[in-house]
């Protein structure tokens, strides 16, 4: 994986069936790998947003984007800037946790700021909640003791500011 | 507002008809016989029953082709609606505005594997602009309007409304909506004001210009703009295999078609140019050849409503969104303007002089001293013996080459042809499209031995339902195009191309189908069968010409080579192609 390439897409579209589909569909078509993909229902009725990580170089994915603005359920594509963008992910991952192992992984937990949130005679499993790179410092320093399972949502992300780009595209749909 | 009780089905067609849909072309089955019972005596539209779902949708592409409305074609679910994917992504890939409507099994079961049930709209969803799978019959209407509103506003392109048995047969109350409601479509359709400005300057400063003329012009109805345009500023134009019409073949400006079997001087013109001013065009591969090679020393304006379409094969150094009457009105209308205060255009006659030039040098040629029977010939008289009104309609292959060659294009709407997707077996269908939306002009389809076999069944549409056309088969025995590689580029290894030009006898099969057939097998009968042929307006004619089998098409430019090394004809071959670098089609 390669970060110079890697870019923080959200597109708000309307809460239809296949919208999912038409957007996976168009990266699908041209060969490229989503890295992540969430979505979830926004605080507009109806509209939802996706949060897509791709791996692509700029001149593909601005033709991305371009045939993505052409879908008819697309209300609106921004590209997050990593400077001034919050991106967030949730991880849950359950860990061998046996003998001596058991209270260095809830240091470890401490440490990260993460909770325990189910124990079993010979496992914890960690929620975690962060910057997609924190995630991955906690994963692989819990790899060490044998993870049995693990899950990940994928990234969600704003840009910082008061603006939100909901307002923006209302006012546009209305002017417009 | 109250409206009226009525069944879903009728909900669908009385939403049709205020569309202003006069004609569906279709073929029923279980899932849409709701929509069926209606047509027989509560709804005006006319329905021609096809004998191939893939006719029904080319038909639908003809009639919006000729008639620059929105063509509506009809099927029922599963292998009704899978036999529509063809006509579909055709019409996506050359912008055709048509809807099709397809049944679909009831709701309680779909996703079931219930019988003929295909999920219709996953299948079309990358050969759509847009479909969509109504669940309640209160919806029907406003998706019609929706769909008849993507379809023909934007980029122009096909739209599939999927409708569940059970969703027909509900009662709903019909409402007609006035506005649509699409919050995420919002095409661009005026041009800005300012890159217009910047463009003229541009076109003002360039020494050797050429308006780079594609589809979209035809689509969005703006070959007047384009003649003010050109013929204001002295600006050549080439018109793409899409464009064939958009601006006159007999204006002195007119260059005709680039690309790969395009004329050495509209190819040229491109390479050498200082500034292309591409119009509803997409730099496609089959013209612009080696990308990297195309137009080397060209800035480039394009302008387009689909924003995705510029700098996607090729940068823009002024790039125009909008919709080519608006954009090109407001070019020639900036240009008027400039030049006046100018006192005239810039002065050009060196780069129109050398066009000439090529022109005079390197026009379309074939050989016509060994006795053969030319296909081009045959193109020729064809036009030759018709009116400028007449609609050429073509299939895809050699044929189809010769006709952009050698017909001679007056008007826009009257060439219709598969361009992007380039789809065998278009032109009998289409032409029988094109013959229903435009019934007083006479329909000539242009057609392959090959392709004629893959739709040839419309020609029993055309004689239940009355609607004459003709149909000239170049009847070679090979899939042409394909043998022209092999004899090029695979060293004559003639693989799975031979047809056989007497199976079928295709007199007696226009005979069968209640056409009539005529045959010609020498040059000197052409002229003769052709009138024939022209003279009888009652019934729909195919013409079984015999023609050269290793006749080819030149000029061309081999896929994957610059458009520098044009293959001007067969006496150049040796020196230009390199077997090592055999294309792919």
């Amino acid at each position: 994986m390669n970060g110079a390439t890697l870019h923080t897409i959200s597109v708000l579209v309307e809460d239809r069936p296949g919208v999912l589909t038409r957007v996976a569909g168009l990266f699908a078509a041209r060969g490229y790998n989503i890295d992540s993909l969430a979505v979830g229902p926004t605080e507009a009725a109806g509209i939802s947003r996706m949060t897509i990580v791709v791996n692509v170089d700029e001149s593909p994915l601005e033709q991305v984007t371009k045939q993505l603005n052409k879908l008819i359920n697309v209300i609106k594509i921004l590209e997050h800037d990593p400077g001034t963008a919050v991106e967030r992910e949730l991880m849950l991952v359950k860990v061998r946790a046996e003998g001596d192992a058991r209270a260095r992984i809830m240091e470890l937990a401490d440490v990260f700021r993460v909770s325990i949130v189910d124990v079993t005679a010979s496992t914890l499993t960690v929620e975690a909640s962060g910057k997609p790179e924190k995630l991955e410092a906690l994963r692989e320093l819990l790899s060490e003791f044998g993870i049995v399972e693990l899950s990940r949502t994928g990234r969600i992300a704003l840009a910082r500011g008061e603006r939100g780009i909901r307002e923006r595209v209302l006012k546009a749909a209305k002017a417009g | 507002m109250t409206g009226s009780k009525m069944s879903g089905a009728d909900a669908l067609l009385k939403a049709l008809e205020q569309e202003g849909v006069d004609t569906v072309f279709g073929i029923p089955g279980g899932a849409s016989m709701p929509i069926y019972d209606p047509l027989v005596d509560r709804s005006p539209i006319r329905h021609i029953l096809c004998r191939h779902e893939q006719g029904a949708g080319h038909a639908a592409e003809g009639y919006a082709w000729a008639t620059g409305k929105v063509g509506v074609c009809m099927a029922t679910s599963g292998p009704g609606a899978t036999n529509l994917v063809t006509p579909l992504a055709d019409a996506k890939m050359d912008s055709v505005p048509i809807v099709a409507i397809t049944g679909q099994v009831p709701t309680p079961v779909v996703g079931n594997d219930a019988f003929q049930e295909a999920d219709i709209t996953g299948i079309t969803m990358p050969v759509t602009k847009h479909n969509f799978l109504v669940k309640d019959p209160a919806d029907i209407v406003a998706t019609v309007r929706e769909a008849f509103h993507i379809a023909s506003t934007g980029r122009p392109g096909p739209v599939l409304i999927d409708l569940p048995k059970d969703v027909l047969l509900a009662d709903t109350t019909y409402r007609w909506h006035d506005n649509v409601t699409l919050p995420g479509y919002k095409p661009t359709t005026k041009g800005n004001q300012r890159q217009v400005v910047e463009a003229v300057k541009m076109i003002l400063r360039a020494k050797k210009p050429v308006l780079y003329v594609g589809g979209g012009v035809i689509k969005a109805d703006a070959h007047q703009e384009l003649f003010d345009l050109a013929t204001t500023g002295q600006l050549p134009v080439v018109t793409t295999l899409m464009a064939r019409g958009v601006f006159p073949d007999s204006n002195e400006l007119c260059l005709g078609m680039p690309g790969m079997h395009g004329n050495y001087t509209a190819v040229t013109a491109m390479q050498k140019s200082d500034l292309l001013v591409a119009l509803g065009a997409r730099f496609d591969d089959r013209v612009t050849g080696k990308l990297a090679a195309f137009a080397p020393h060209a800035k480039v304006i394009h302008v387009d409503i689909d924003p995705a379409e510029i700098g996607k094969n090729r940068v823009a150094d002024v790039p125009i969104v909008g919709d080519c009457k608006d954009v090109i009105g407001k070019l020639a209308a900036e240009l008027h303007k400039r030049q006046d205060e100018a006192g005239g255009p810039p002065d050009r006659s060196a780069w129109l002089g050398q066009l000439r030039g090529w022109q005079d040098e390197y026009p379309y040629r074939y050989p016509t001293d060994d006795g053969k029977l030319k296909p081009q010939y045959c193109v020729e008289r064809l036009r030759a013996l018709a009116d400028d009104d007449t609609i050429c309609v073509s299939g895809v292959g050699q044929h189809q080459m010769y006709a952009s060659q050698y017909w001679r294009f007056e008007h826009p709407r009257k060439w219709i042809n598969s361009g992007g997707l380039g789809t065998m077996g278009f032109a009998v269908p289409a032409a029988m499209g094109a013959k229903v939306g435009r019934p007083e002009a006479r329909v000539v389809a242009i057609d392959g031995d090959g392709c004629f076999q893959m739709t040839a069944q419309e020609l029993a549409t055309s004689a239940t339902e009355q609607i004459p056309f003709v149909t000239a088969i170049l009847n070679n025995g090979y899939l042409g195009m394909v043998r022209q590689w092999q004899e090029l580029f695979f060293d004559e290894r003639y693989s799975g191309v031979w047809l056989d030009p007497n199976v079928p006898d295709y007199v007696k099969l226009a005979e069968a189908y209640g056409a009539v057939g005529l045959r010609v097998e020498s040059t000197d009968e052409v002229d003769t069968v052709i009138e024939k042929a022209y003279s009888i307006t009652d019934r729909s004619v195919v013409i079984d010409f015999r023609v050269d089998p290793g006749e080819m098409v030149f000029p061309m430019v081999p896929s994957g080579a610059s458009n520098d090394d044009i293959i001007v004809g067969p006496e150049s071959i040796q020196s230009t192609t390199d077997p090592g670098e055999a294309p792919i089609a």
